[in-house]
């Protein structure tokens, strides 16, 4: 089920990385991200849970990862 | 941690307080030896740890030996507030000339402990303090300082007692005390305290209460009164209700949301932070509202956590509508908590800005919480309302029935 206050979402060109998707891993504490041999997953049960830190946004190159706070959209 | 009546009076025994014979009975055959062995009439009571033992029909006295095994047979399965008795202590009834009470607990407002002592034992101490409160007195003395008879003596001559009854009631009040600090109670109480007909005083009933953090320190005493480790002594097994709380708490180690105490009212609680769900519950009390359960959340509980606090308290039957109040907060996340009972609203097919009455949580994030809740028009308050109005405000809510 997707979040109903957070969305994360990873353009698909660095989706298939090995390497980011363990980046991205390590970097949420909340699980919302999942390395696996196809690259990474965002685990949809785990997005409320976001706690709005950007360290995602940090491990992965600009612009490839988005947070999106769906409260603030019409 | 609460004490058996049978293992309050054998600690005040060992104090040398003066008890009358009794004995711990768990069949009728022995209920009717020892009303033999102690002699003339007797009363029968029922062991258990919830208050109320009285109304229930736990307590008979009974005039020969074959009346108290029938006694017994009658007490044994009465549940006081749903409570099966531990056991029944047969014990000598007094001929009572006066009735006393007195009390040592801890006095939050003052910070100090307080000796209250009345000359109208026997009843409700609360009844008393409201329909006769020059007949109750509250002496507080401190836990660090060295305390003497005399401070006893203020307390009960604080209760117009004068006379030979001051003299002989100051050294059981003075043990009380002392019996109080030396082993970390909470409570310890007697009730009544009686004058017998020969002049001499005698315990009647007793009630203690122990911090349970005290218990590691205190453990000789608790072997000797034959109290396990393992005995949590709540007054009441808890609820399925309490235990699907329990179980929301345990499932996720962040913070805390879930250790709810159940009670009957409509209006649920989620509520808690550096001491404000008790503040929050006796608020919503006070403005006449009904609690159905108390709770404490604090320490950054996950969204999901807050979640299914919500719906379980939404879940129970005559909850319409839930109260979110906090303290002001700085290590729990405001939006988070947001998100949670938004979404436990959900899931538990409630419109948010109906069933939250008030979300009350300033501190960390809150601007970020603000905007959440105002998405799905939950009307909230910051820390401008203190919480004893947003507590009234909840409780406008239930009332107006909107
Ligand atoms: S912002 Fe923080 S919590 Fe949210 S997805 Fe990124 S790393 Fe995880």
């Amino acid at each position: 089920m997707p979040g109903l206050f957070i969305d994360v979402q990873v353009n698909a060109d660095v989706k298939g990385d090995a390497e980011i998707a363990r980046k991205l891993e390590e970097s949420c504490s909340v699980d919302i991200f999942k390395a696996t041999d196809a690259g990474v997953e965002v685990v949809e049960a785990n997005l409320d849970e976001c706690v709005l830190c950007d360290l995602c946004l940090a491990a992965a190159p600009e612009g490839s990862v988005r947070v999106v706070k769906l409260y603030e959209q019409d | 941690m609460r004490f058996y009546e049978y293992e309050s009076k054998a600690l005040f025994e060992k104090r040398g307080l003066p008890l009358g014979p009794r004995h711990l009975v768990t069949s009728a055959d022995e209920a009717r030896a020892k009303a033999a062995e102690i002699g003339g009439s007797v009363v029968l009571k029922s062991q258990v740890l919830s208050g109320g033992r009285m109304k229930a029909g736990a307590v008979k006295f009974a005039d020969t030996p074959d009346e108290a095994a029938a006694h017994f047979e009658a007490i044994l399965p009465i549940e006081v507030r749903g409570e099966k008795p531990h056991s029944i202590l047969v014990e000598s009834k007094s001929p009572i000339a006066q009735e006393y009470y007195v009390a040592v607990t801890w006095d939050g407002r003052n910070k100090k402990p307080v000796v209250i002592f009345s000359d109208m034992g026997g009843i409700d101490i609360e009844e008393v303090a409201e329909t006769h409160p020059e007949h109750v007195s509250k002496t507080n003395f401190s836990s660090l300082l060295p305390i003497t008879p005399r401070l006893a003596k203020e307390a009960i001559g604080a209760a117009t007692v004068s006379g030979s009854d001051l003299n002989k009631l100051t050294p059981i009040v003075f043990e009380l005390m002392k019996i109080f600090l030396e082993y970390d109670l909470t409570l310890a109480e007697i009730n009544p305290l009686a004058r017998l007909e020969d002049g001499s005083f005698a315990v009647l009933d007793g009630h203690i209460d122990m911090e349970a953090e005290a218990r590691g320190s205190h453990k000789a005493l608790l072997k000797e009164l034959g109290i396990g480790d393992d005995e949590t002594r709540q007054a009441r097994p808890p609820t399925p209700f309490e235990i699907e709380g329990a179980k929301v708490n345990a499932v996720d180690h962040r913070g805390v949301a879930g250790n709810v105490v159940e009670f009957d009212g409509d209006l649920g609680l989620v509520i808690g932070a550096g001491g404000g769900s008790l503040t929050l519950f006796d608020a919503v009390r006070k403005h006449g509202g009904k609690p159905a359960n108390y709770c404490e959340i604090g320490g950054n509980p996950s969204q999901s956590k807050a979640k299914n606090l919500t719906k379980l308290i939404l879940s129970k039957p005559g909850v319409d509508k839930i109260a979110v109040m906090m303290n002001v907060v700085s290590n729990t996340r405001v939006d988070i908590v947001a998100r949670g009972v938004i979404a436990g609203c959900i899931e538990a097919g409630r419109d948010p800005s109906e069933a939250i009455a008030i979300f009350r949580i300033p501190g960390a994030w809150e601007e970020e919480g603000f905007k959440i809740l105002e998405k799905y028009g939950v009307d909230y308050c910051d820390r401008s309302v203190s919480m004893y109005d947003a507590a009234g405000r909840a409780v406008a809510k239930m009332q107006a029935g909107s």
